[in-house]
């Protein structure tokens, strides 16, 4: 009864053409978001830090908006509100959107609080050796900066993967709304189940090793 | 310009919308409060437990965090109301929101109360065990107060994030703040409700984000 339910191998078989198909739409919107949100992060980071007051604070109000907005709220925002003003973005840009503001939030934050923590010092050899404000800090300070918060963009990408299944309630066919759809057709909670064992078994090594990374930092 | 104004910020679409979004506001803050309770104590728990030196209390305690820590939050939110019932277990959509949130934060306060527990200096150990405290004495009284208080930054963050999370409910039709701001918007015709949603959750996180800002700010210069 209970395996029936819960593990019903031919619901599986039936199902699994569209349970491919949203795996692969996951899997393309974290190839999409997570180098965008690095990039766009790192290049705020960089902003903040070559920057005077003005930019600083300009840069604090960006990453404190979008820290505080749950994802799902931009999402419905831009996916819902943005089409009033002749703005029609599709599922698939929206998500992009919403999540890459989420996530260049938290990274650019993250990256920040790296380069802030590189001694003085760095800045000053590198610009005594004739290097520019901005040459010191891609290829001195950045680096290193990168290399001490390792641990954190690493939890963050796990975190900016998991939000991807927020996608699937702008009917955006990703793996958790193609579960929910499967579900329906076999009247039977499988497609869920397996769903959730296939974000567990892949999620799961990126988890050890982000608490691994956090608590090698924590010891030094 | 004016059709900005027209369609994000109209006014008396905003004043009409917000008795019932403030209504949708106050489950909100509701669910998140709960979650807090449910989760921190839970995660506490969990981490008490840990310090335990037995591998059957540790290994199952680490496999419920990775696990938890592991799966997105819709996902868990999702299984707890759609698949559960047929195990004969129905949760309401607020309680599957919320129980599926507090699973979440368990996971993670737990890995905060715990890391602020390993960096417990042993002599502490060593020196309250020598005066005759037992094992339970010795934590409660001795590792944990100095342990929450490291723990304190990284469990603001935690909790930030978690309970973000109870937008979420929306998708199991909980009525809390987003979903009243959709449902009015499609009355309506018009995005404004969205924009004083995201107002109203800017207003409840902004200071959270604020306080973890000024928090991480301080204990950088305490140290």
């Amino acid at each position: 009864m209970f395996l029936e339910n819960f593990f019903d191998i031919n619901a599986i078989i039936y199902t699994y053409p569209l349970l491919l198909d949203g795996f692969l739409l996951t899997v393309k919107l974290v190839a999409v978001i997570v180098p965008a949100g690095i990039a766009l992060g790192t290049i705020l980071a960089l902003i903040y830090a070559l920057g005077g007051w003005f930019t600083k604070a300009g840069f604090i109000l960006y990453v404190d908006t979008f820290r505080s907005l749950p994802p799902l709220v931009l999402l419905v925002f831009i996916f819902y509100g943005l089409p009033f003003l002749g703005i029609q973005l599709g599922s698939f840009a929206s998500a992009v959107l919403a999540l890459v503001l989420n996530g260049s939030s938290y990274y650019a934050e993250i990256v920040r609080a790296g380069i802030v923590a590189i001694p003085k010092g760095q800045w000053d050899a590198g610009r005594a050796t004739g290097l520019t404000r901005f040459q010191t800090i891609v290829y001195i300070v950045l680096p290193q900066a990168v290399r001490n918060v390792v641990g954190p963009l690493l939890g963050n990408t796990l975190e900016l993967t998991k939000a991807t299944s927020i996608c699937s309630v702008v009917a955006l066919p990703e793996f958790l709304r193609t579960a929910q759809i499967a579900q329906s057709h076999v009247y039977n909670p499988t497609p869920l189940v397996f769903v959730a064992l296939v974000y567990l078994i892949l999620l799961w090594p990126l988890a050890r090793l982000v608490s691994r990374l956090e608590r090698g930092i924590a010891t030094h | 310009m004016e059709q900005i104004q027209y369609y994000y910020f109209n006014l008396p679409i905003m004043r009409d919308a917000l008795p019932t979004m403030l209504h949708g506001l106050g489950l909100t803050v509701l669910m998140a409060l709960t979650t807090v309770a449910m989760g921190v104590g839970a995660g506490l728990l969990l981490a008490i437990l840990r310090s335990y030196p037995s591998r059957w209390i540790r290994w199952p305690i680490i496999c419920f965090v990775d696990v938890f820590r592991s799966l997105p939050q819709l996902v868990i939110i999702i299984l707890i109301y759609f698949a559960l019932p047929y195990a004969g277990i129905e949760f309401s959509p607020f309680w599957s929101t919320v129980l599926g949130l507090s699973l979440v934060l368990a996971a993670f306060a737990q890995e905060s109360f715990w890391a602020g527990i390993t960096a417990t200096p042993r002599g502490q150990w060593e020196a309250a065990t020598a005066t005759g405290l037992s094992h339970t004495a010795t934590v409660l009284f001795v590792v944990l107060p100095p342990a929450i208080k490291t723990s304190i930054p990284s469990l603001t963050n935690r909790i930030i994030a978690v309970t973000k999370g109870t937008a979420l409910g929306s998708a199991v039709a909980v009525q809390e703040l987003l979903a009243h701001a959709q449902s009015i918007q499609s009355v309506v015709a018009n995005p404004s409700p969205l924009t004083l949603g995201a107002l109203l959750y800017m207003a409840i996180f902004a200071p959270m984000v604020a306080f973890s800002r000024w928090l991480e700010w301080r204990y950088r210069w305490s140290r």
